[in-house]
């Protein structure tokens, strides 16, 4: 299979410039997304391409537009919701979490909503307190949402295909600082499942979780790992909700140790669902507790230090990983 | 128990109470708003006349029996709530049916419609069988959405009814995206989204509205003024005093009527529906209107005086339409009584239907949950 090396930004692109191609019903709308090109220029090019009926720029309204997608998704279309960041997602919460993930149910499965909101999630570069949250475990938390968080341009394309082809909401969570970053990607149309987790890298001695930057970030402990003979299994979930524990369990029962990172805060994080399930699916196989790796419990500062001394590092990592290896 | 439906006035010459037509008194002693009673002028009744005529006898006639069904079955929901057949948060339109009666006839079928948690008398009105809303009041499976929704939550795929919704103001931005569809598909399709007055005060309220306004959406936006929002009368928390003259702020048309007077009701909800289908522009239509009953089954409506509400249940809307079609002939006290013991009929046979169905299945917890 030929592939080509593309952004993370391209590979989004080509995602919903595949999907608008192959489906009338699929338009884009959110903050800048036409005339501007996007604010993070995922859609640069789509208003030239589709026109101002299918790519539409909003005024600054999160709430009316998420909650007018839902409608618009109710009687047969497949909105694209771009949130400029997913810190505004906050100010649409009544219709996500009231509207888009309860129309279904609460219809008794008559409606419902096949939407997507995207954008980026998580930290940039000293964007203080009100532009870093990380919303996955605020949105895993609700029935009837998917949440996607994938750290590849292949994965960020096939999954967004995915997404916007799956008959649920679904909450797609990109990260700023990822962008740009390069990957290989199949030439031809591809798709990759929701709820199917990857082993970027097989490994022995320890199972590390990790999803969206946070991959990046394990990444570049490995080489040092590597001096200290530790070799690690590198496993990201991908898809958030619904989770691939079965993976993951598979993966534990090999290594018997467990790192989780995740760049969220620690109460009620992601990671804490992940570890419950583990303790539950295979707390026999476990040589050590599981061990994670968060932000610190604070609003996110705006000096740069104290930003680095919230977010997870690979010195972070590496110090989880030594202890569940008994190596400190 | 009938909002005196059995002591319709006997008098000869229509008396019509119209709220709308005059500025509310505002009565100094009880420090409450009373509608205005007002004769009907010549060029009201030419109005009326013409609304009647282009309805017919059978129409009209069809239009009372509809709100006198949705009367007796809002009275039955009090009662099975009261033996605790039916549960949850459970609100009645009763003094209010003349706008869901009359937008019902006025749109076409596929037109779509959404509302707040006040839902009754639009699921019934646009033709939703009170067998599948009793029911779904009950919690059993062979209700409107399986006994999942509840009393808040009625939907109708089939009538483009997209819902009950129990969050204030939140379904104006759902209807503003059915609005949204037709527009982007090119159908000639209108939505109507309808929401209480307190509605008007959510941000929902305002960014619909001004996306509707910009992107030309065929848009209706009805504010049902029952004049409490709760407990809360709505001068004391709207700034200004007509509604509908919010629409100055998103650049539409904005107009009153009397949402007790079913014929006004069609009559303006037709031209507007039509003159929205024809333009896509969106308006704000304020329907004045008053809720004979409390907020829900269970607020016993102590902020409002008895005056006050006598006054509004003087102007009831099911005996208005009596007199009309009395006085015109279509009708007579017999011809009443009969349609009221069918619409009973119906009511007690859609208990019957709800006392016999079965509870959704176990299985049925986690279903529905993703499609």
């Amino acid at each position: 299979m030929s592939t080509k090396t593309i952004t993370i930004r391209e590979a989004l692109r080509e995602a919903i410039f595949e999907e608008m191609e192959r489906d009338p019903t699929v338009f884009l709308f959110g903050e800048e997304v036409g005339e501007y090109n996007g604010a993070y220029k995922i859609s640069e090019g789509l208003l030239d391409q589709f026109g101002p009926r299918r790519v539409i720029d909003t005024p600054i309204s999160e709430s009316g537009f998420t909650g007018l997608a839902v409608g618009a998704a109710m009687v047969g279309l497949r909105p694209i919701v771009e949130f400029m960041s997913f810190n505004f997602s906050l100010v649409a919460m009544d219709q996500i979490v009231s509207n888009a993930s309860k129309m279904h149910y609460m219809s008794g499965g008559m409606f419902n909503v096949p939407m997507v909101m995207r954008g980026c999630n998580g930290s940039a570069a000293q964007v203080s307190s009100q532009h870093s949250h990380c919303m996955e475990s605020i949105f895993s938390y609700i029935p009837g949402l998917h949440v996607i968080s994938p750290s590849s341009a292949k994965d960020h394309k096939g999954l967004l295909k995915s997404a916007i082809r799956d008959d649920n909401p679904v909450i797609f969570l990109e990260n700023e600082l990822l962008y740009s970053l390069p990957g290989e990607v199949p030439s031809d149309e591809f798709t990759i499942p929701i709820g199917v987790a990857e082993i970027k890298k097989e490994g022995t001695d320890v199972t590390v979780i990790a999803h969206s930057r946070m991959v990046e970030f394990v990444k570049v402990a490995l080489p040092a790992l590597s001096e200290m003979g530790i070799d690690i299994e590198l496993l990201d979930p991908r898809t958030l909700k619904p989770l691939d524990i079965e993976t993951i369990v598979r993966s534990v029962k090999k290594t018997n140790r467990v790192v989780i990172v995740e760049e969220g805060w620690r109460f009620c994080g992601i990671g804490s669902e992940i570890a419950d399930q583990i303790y539950s699916a295979c707390f026999d196989y476990l040589d050590s507790p599981v061990v994670r790796v968060t932000s610190t419990e604070n609003p996110m500062p705006y000096a740069k230090n104290l930003e680095v001394a919230t977010l997870p590092s690979p010195e972070k990592i590496i110090e989880a990983i030594k202890s569940v290896t008994y190596r400190n | 128990m009938a909002e005196n439906s059995s002591k319709a006035p006997k008098t000869s010459k229509p008396k019509t109470v119209k709220p709308v037509q005059t500025k509310p008194k505002r009565n100094r002693q009880s420090k409450t708003t009373i509608p205005a009673k007002t004769t009907k002028t010549s060029q009201l009744s030419k109005q009326l006349q013409q609304t009647l005529d282009e309805l017919g006898k059978e129409v009209s006639i069809e239009m009372m029996r509809m709100m006198l069904l949705i009367r007796r079955f809002e009275e039955r929901t009090t009662e099975m709530y009261q033996q605790r057949k039916i549960g949850g948060f459970c609100h009645l339109y009763i003094g209010e049916e003349a706008i869901a009666v009359g937008t019902a006839w006025a749109k076409k079928p596929d037109d779509y419609l959404v509302t707040s948690y006040r839902d009754h008398g639009f699921a019934l009105a646009l033709g939703m069988s009170p067998n599948e809303c009793m029911a779904e009041m009950f919690g059993k499976v062979t209700g409107c959405a399986r006994g999942k929704g509840g009393s808040m939550h009625f939907f109708s795929k089939e009538k483009n009814f997209l819902g009950g919704h129990g969050i204030v103001g939140g379904q104006i931005p759902v209807g503003t995206g059915a609005g949204f569809r037709a527009k982007y598909l090119g159908t000639d399709q209108v939505s109507l989204v309808f929401f209480g007055e307190g509605a008007i005060s959510q941000g929902s309220f305002h960014e619909s509205v001004n996306l509707a306004s910009i992107w030309n959406l065929p848009c209706l936006y009805i504010i049902e003024n029952n004049r409490y929002g709760m407990g809360t009368d709505v001068s004391r928390v709207v700034s200004i005093e007509e509604l509908h003259k919010r629409a100055t702020a998103f650049s539409i048309e904005g107009l009153a009527m009397d949402g007790m007077d079913v014929f006004e009701c069609y009559r303006v909800m037709k031209d507007q529906i039509e003159k929205c289908r024809k333009t896509s522009r969106p308006a704000l239509i304020e329907a004045k209107t008053y809720r004979f009953r409390g907020h829900s089954v269970s607020d016993p409506g102590k902020y409002r005086s008895k005056i006050e509400l006598q006054a509004y249940k003087d102007a009831d809307p099911i005996n208005r339409t009596r007199k009309t079609l009395t006085e015109v002939g279509w009708l007579n006290d017999e011809d009443f009584k009969k349609i009221d013991k069918e619409v009973k009929a119906i009511v007690i046979q859609s208990i019957k239907f709800s006392d016999e169905s079965p509870e959704p299945s176990l299985e049925e917890l986690t279903q529905h949950v993703y499609s």
